[in-house]
């Protein structure tokens, strides 16, 4: 509902094929595992399949997978869905996820939602923020309890011991970031 | 309490270099042949002798398990896979040693390796440890160009291969991470076959945990009576808890195992928030341990067998704590949502049972609860404990009961009072 009422716009799906870097990734991924077992390698391809497709899998992006591991196109999909760490929708440039479980909602957890949510000028959890450059999530234990209150950006980077004042400036940061190209 | 000289772990809060020469200066990798030398059968009776017990949660004796896999290397080779998923709720130490000390973990693969006939191992990581992700490969590459991994490694050709894990708590059980690796959706599997006879491809498996391996190679170079001088019998050694929660400073530390839980929290953390009189319930080993209250914690020691006799466990030393300001079905609650997201939807009664657990709790919690909400409550968990083809099943029954167990007046009297006040209306 969030998406139509901004002006932000989801990406249309379009043909995706792998690089020539990511190619070359994608190989040393399944030189990982016994030659017989290349579909051992199914994780860090759509690893890779997201990073090359901005953060997220299209169905395009999955069927590649398929077709470079001579998978059944369903059994990468049913792997895609499974795992919440892929995602299956654009979600804005920046993913910031709050941890919500309880080590971290001791230490206040939701205040940080709330500040992080109000500083992308969102309501809803997941709604992508009007300039398309962040959004919000509440996600599960990220395993730094003895660092909480802590939020992850994008899959990688954690930030942690926050306080609602830091984790805003954080939103608006990369906010910023978006609309400077970076 | 444990002297600066006894601890395993001496980069636990990443002061000092992770790299291969810190790791070097702190004694990992000096002597590894020698260690590995006498061969399988001997590195296995020393490490069943050291009575030490597997820190992933269930605390099985390594020796043993390492026992389970074939005496000889047959058609099929053997497989040790690290168990680097550290998803429990309340549970991050194995996050620090990947980051702060990861050739800690590579040199203890190697001796596990040599014990159980193993050429290859893979590192199983969670997918949102980025940064421990980066290290461990850095070292990898470290320990092959230094001729400690590879075909020249000490005692014989061994390596390490990782994966990155994409944000599933079941892959943290070891069928499930199994399958996983074999690029499948991790949905744990019936045992038996136990992963020792019938493992990763269809191979001899052994799966451990991160702090397990870590602790093997200084067990070997400081003698097994050594580490067996620490702690308690039968619950030898150290152990690293991680300290969260409302506590005045929360930390990753090692101590012995049964360390008594006051000193452990007042030593390290800085103590309970508001003081030890202000203490209301602690979760002694991650979230699916049944929390226990002050009345237990006032003289608890911190080990697999006390734990266990008052109904809870050690399981992976996340102890998570919660003074008189903390709403504990609440704090239940959220690990019931945790529970819910992360079934994986194999088993019925745990994939619906979740879902119950949750609902019900949150009428409770929000003083909706109606009647007999409480025992339909217990009920559930009972349905679902020891009816899943994992032990998932019981994580998400547990702290329930622990919360029934010792907190059901509190659950009670706010159903009373919604009761209360429809008669009154």
């Amino acid at each position: 509902m969030s998406e139509s009422a901004s002006t932000w716009s989801p990406v249309v799906e379009k043909d995706f094929a792998f690089t020539d870097e990511m190619r070359a990734r994608a190989d040393a991924a399944v030189k990982r595992y016994p030659p017989e077992r290349k579909q051992s390698a199914v994780l860090w391809l759509l690893w890779l399949a997201q990073e090359q497709n901005g953060g997220w899998l299209s169905t395009a992006a999955i069927h590649h997978v398929a077709g470079f591991l001579g998978m059944a196109p369903i059994r990468v999909h049913e792997v895609a869905r499974f795992y919440t760490m892929f995602r299956l929708k654009s979600k804005g440039a920046y993913c910031v996820q709050v941890c919500r479980t309880t080590s971290c909602w001791i230490r206040g957890a939701d205040k940080i939602t709330r500040a992080c949510l109000d500083a992308a000028g969102t309501t809803e959890l997941g709604e992508v923020s009007a300039d398309g450059a962040v959004s919000v999530e509440e996600v599960e234990c990220l395993g730094a309890c003895c660092d909480a209150p802590m939020l992850q950006i994008n899959d990688k980077e954690y930030r942690e011991r926050l306080t609602p004042e830091r984790a805003a400036e954080i939103v608006r940061e990369l906010r910023q970031h978006a609309k400077d190209g970076k | 309490m444990l002297a600066d000289s006894d601890r395993v772990f001496r980069n636990l809060n990443g002061a000092d270099d992770w790299r291969l020469k810190g790791a070097r200066d702190r004694g990992t990798w000096i002597n590894t042949a020698e260690l590995v030398k006498d061969g399988r059968e001997a590195i296995l009776e020393r490490v069943k002798a050291s009575e030490l017990r597997g820190r992933g949660g269930a605390g099985f004796p390594t020796g043993l398990k390492w026992s389970f896999m074939p005496k000889e290397v047959g058609d099929r080779p053997h497989y040790l896979v690290v168990n680097a998923d550290e998803s429990e709720p309340g549970s991050c130490k194995d996050r620090e040693i990947l980051r702060n000390d990861p050739h800690m973990l590579l040199e203890g693969s190697l001796v596990a390796a040599r014990a159980m006939g193993v050429a290859r191992a893979y590192i199983y990581i969670r997918g949102e440890y980025w940064e421990p992700l980066e290290r461990l490969d850095a070292a990898i590459s470290e320990a092959r160009d230094a001729g400690l991994l590879g075909d020249d490694a000490p005692g014989g050709a061994f390596d390490v291969e990782v994966t990155r894990g994409a944000g599933a708590y079941i892959c943290g059980e070891e069928t499930a991470m199994l399958e996983s690796l074999e690029g499948k959706k991790g949905l744990p599997r019936l045992k038996p076959p136990f992963p020792a006879g019938v493992g990763l491809w269809g191979c001899p498996t052994t799966v451990n945990n991160v702090e397990t391996l870590a602790v093997v190679p200084t067990i070997l170079r400081r003698g097994v009576e050594w580490w067996r001088g620490l702690g308690l019998p039968k619950n030898t050694g150290t152990k690293i808890y991680s300290l969260s929660g409302s506590v005045e400073r929360p930390c990753n530390v090692e101590e012995e195992l049964g360390v008594p839980l006051r000193d452990l929290l007042e030593k390290y953390a800085g103590g309970v928030c508001g003081g030890w009189e202000n203490l209301q319930a602690i979760v002694p080993g991650g979230s699916s341990m049944p929390m226990l209250p002050k009345s237990v914690c006032d003289d608890l020691t911190m080990d697999f067998d006390t734990l266990a006799s008052h109904r809870s466990g050690l399981g992976t030393g996340g102890v998570i704590v919660m003074d008189n300001s903390v709403d504990v079905i609440e704090a239940v609650r959220r690990f019931s949502h945790f529970y819910m997201h992360e079934s994986c939807g194999q088993c019925t009664p745990c994939r619906e049972g979740c879902g119950w657990i949750y609902r019900v709790l949150s009428r409770l919690a929000a003083g909706e609860g109606e009647g007999d909400e409480v025992d339909l409550l217990w009920t559930i968990t009972k349905q679902i404990e020891g009816h899943t083809i994992c032990a998932f099943g019981e994580a998400a029954a547990w702290p329930v009961q622990g919360l029934l167990r010792h907190f059901r007046g509190e659950v009670e009297s706010r159903v009373k009072e919604v009761t209360d006040v429809k008669e009154v209306a």
